[in-house]
């Protein structure tokens, strides 16, 4: 097509009018999907077939092997964690370490604030968190149980100091890092409102933060499940009683595959548990209904 | 004529980047008087958002005083409620009426029952009643501009102070915003600072202008912006061009254009 010339004019062209068709009398404004494209989509479905599936292959290898001292069938654990649970206290041992694991974290986080609360408000306190943590995060909280049984003994006192460092210093970077992005327009809306000090935090810096929070006590409670089962393989082995990683070393002891196959199982269904129900009832409660949440 | 509502005597502002010491504004002074529209008009870097933040309460002039209602503004405080341009300035965890409950609660000016009432009437105000329990990220751009309109006008503040609140909408839904804040004012006459840095808006908005030059901030003029009912588009165009001439009368670009 030839270039027009520059000084042709440009046609004048007639305006045009029309009126839109009414949103109600289109044919489909939105519509339900059917139950097999509901199904198709749904992610815990997907989940539980690749569990079936897992269970499965488990199964066929088992018997395959036919070695319970390498690796008893799904069934057969399965059979020895309900039978632990009736009759073998099992429940009773994930209780106790549930009740140290709780008192470590709450400790951890307590500490935590604290720690965050005097870097938030000082220089000196954000440098000092800020070295700590390049310090110790890298550290694996297990690394201290010796020197833990040196200071503490044989104590409950030696598994809640690995457990509150395994706790602090992921919470204590998340949430410090979460009141630093805070928006400054938020921070600005909160001073104009007229509000100092603690109630500004509770308020304003907190629920802003929140996000960075959540992410800090999720870490924080992976790592401390994980410690702990670690220092009850050691710990149980010394004093001799224990929770679940007690229960784990006793049974391989006395050469209970089985039953080691069902304490290992406890551990993935508790954390599983945690992380899955507990953590992700509160993200779908708080950011993910303030459209706050990341992913 | 009375005393001013709001008196800012030569202020001078100045804050610190990372490694200068930067002039905002210099020896400005101007007064606000009650139910006026009072707009601050300059290019980008003339200092009017930090001269509004300094009203706010949030930096402290490094010279000169700024007077409401002959106290000393220190401290930010709920005298003064702001409305920013950034659509975040909404906390995401409280839905529409809690947050424009969420001053009123928090001063303990008002009792629950009290606020929850001027809630709903200043969300009627703003047009969202039927948004009033959906959480701030459902809402569109120019709703969450309405619900911090709303937020602060339910205090009854002294004054309202706005920096650039529809400088990030769309240019319809701004317009559409600039109306509904004038017929806001034709019911309750409140008293605001408007910042902004066009020109139309100013016009539109304020009933008085006052013209800042560029870096530091200065003040070049101080004018009545044309009246609402009874002017002509002319008026308004010939106020515009003037305006423009006076922002632009800078030695550089009188040059350029020369050249």
């Amino acid at each position: 097509m030839r270039a027009p010339e520059r000084s042709a004019p440009v046609a004048q062209r007639p305006e045009r009018l029309s009126t839109a068709v009414d949103a109600r009398d289109f044919a489909i404004a939105s519509k339900p999907l059917s139950t097999a494209a509901k199904i198709a989509n749904n992610t815990v479905l997907w989940k539980i077939g690749i569990l079936i599936v897992l269970a499965a292959i488990w199964e066929i290898y088992g018997r395959w092997l036919n070695n319970q001292l390498l690796v008893p069938t799904f069934s057969a654990t399965v059979a020895a964690f309900v039978n632990s649970v009736l009759t073998g206290g099992l429940l009773l041992k994930v209780w106790v370490s549930i009740k140290v694991l709780l008192v470590g974290y709450a400790a951890g986080v307590t500490i935590a604030a604290i720690l965050t609360m005097f870097a938030t408000t000082t220089r000196l306190g954000a440098e000092l968190l800020e070295t700590l943590t390049a310090m110790f995060n890298p550290l694996p909280a297990i690394a201290l149980l010796p020197l833990a049984l040196i200071w503490f003994g044989l104590t409950p006192l030696s598994l809640s100091f690995v457990l509150i460092h395994s706790v602090l210093w992921p919470v204590a970077l998340n949430t410090h890092s979460g009141f630093v992005s805070v928006s400054p327009t938020l921070r600005m809306v909160g001073k104009n409102c007229g509000l100092r000090g603690l109630r500004y935090v509770a308020l304003i810096l907190i629920p802003a933060a929140f996000p960075s929070i959540l992410t800090g006590l999720k870490i924080g409670w992976a790592f401390a499940w994980r410690t702990l089962i670690a220092a009850e393989l050691i710990f149980g082995v010394q004093s001799g009683s224990g929770g679940l990683g007690w229960f784990i070393v006793n049974n391989k002891n006395i050469l209970d595959i089985p039953n080691v196959f069902a304490g290992l199982l406890t551990v993935i269904i508790i954390g599983l548990l945690v992380e899955n129900v507990i953590f992700r009832t509160i993200e779908t409660r708080t950011i993910r209904r303030w459209g706050m949440a990341t992913s | 004529m009375d005393r001013p509502l709001l008196d800012v005597e030569d202020v001078t502002l100045q804050y610190k980047t990372r490694d200068h010491l930067v002039t905002a504004t210099y020896r400005v002074g101007f007064q606000v008087h009650t139910s006026e529209r009072y707009v601050v008009l300059g290019p980008s870097g003339c200092g009017k958002s930090t001269l509004l933040k300094a009203v706010g309460g949030y930096m402290t002039p490094t010279e000169g005083t700024i007077r409401l209602k002959g106290e000393t503004i220190r401290q930010p405080g709920p005298d003064r409620m702001m409305v920013f341009q950034e659509f975040d300035q909404l906390l995401p965890w409280k839905t529409v009426r809690q947050n424009v409950m969420f001053p009123m609660l928090v001063t303990g000016n008002l009792s629950p029952r009290e606020a929850a009432e001027r809630a709903r009437s200043y969300i009627g105000k703003v047009n969202l009643t039927n948004c009033a329990d959906q959480y701030p990220h459902t809402l569109s751009g120019g709703m969450k501009q309405r619900v911090a309109i709303a937020r602060a006008m339910a205090m009854e503040p002294d004054i309202l102070l706005m920096d650039e609140p529809f400088a990030a909408l769309d240019a319809l839904t701004r317009r559409k915003m600039q109306d509904e804040l004038l017929e806001l004012w034709d019911e309750i006459r409140f008293t605001m600072i408007f910042v902004t840095h066009s020109i139309a808006e100013a016009i539109k908005v304020g009933s008085r202008i006052l013209l800042l030059s560029p870096h530091p901030g200065q003040v070049i003029a101080e004018l009545n912006s044309v009246p609402r009912t009874g002017a002509g588009p002319d008026e308004a165009r010939l106020l515009e061009v003037r305006i423009h001439e006076m922002l632009f009368a800078q030695p550089v670009e009188a040059q350029l254009a020369r050249a």
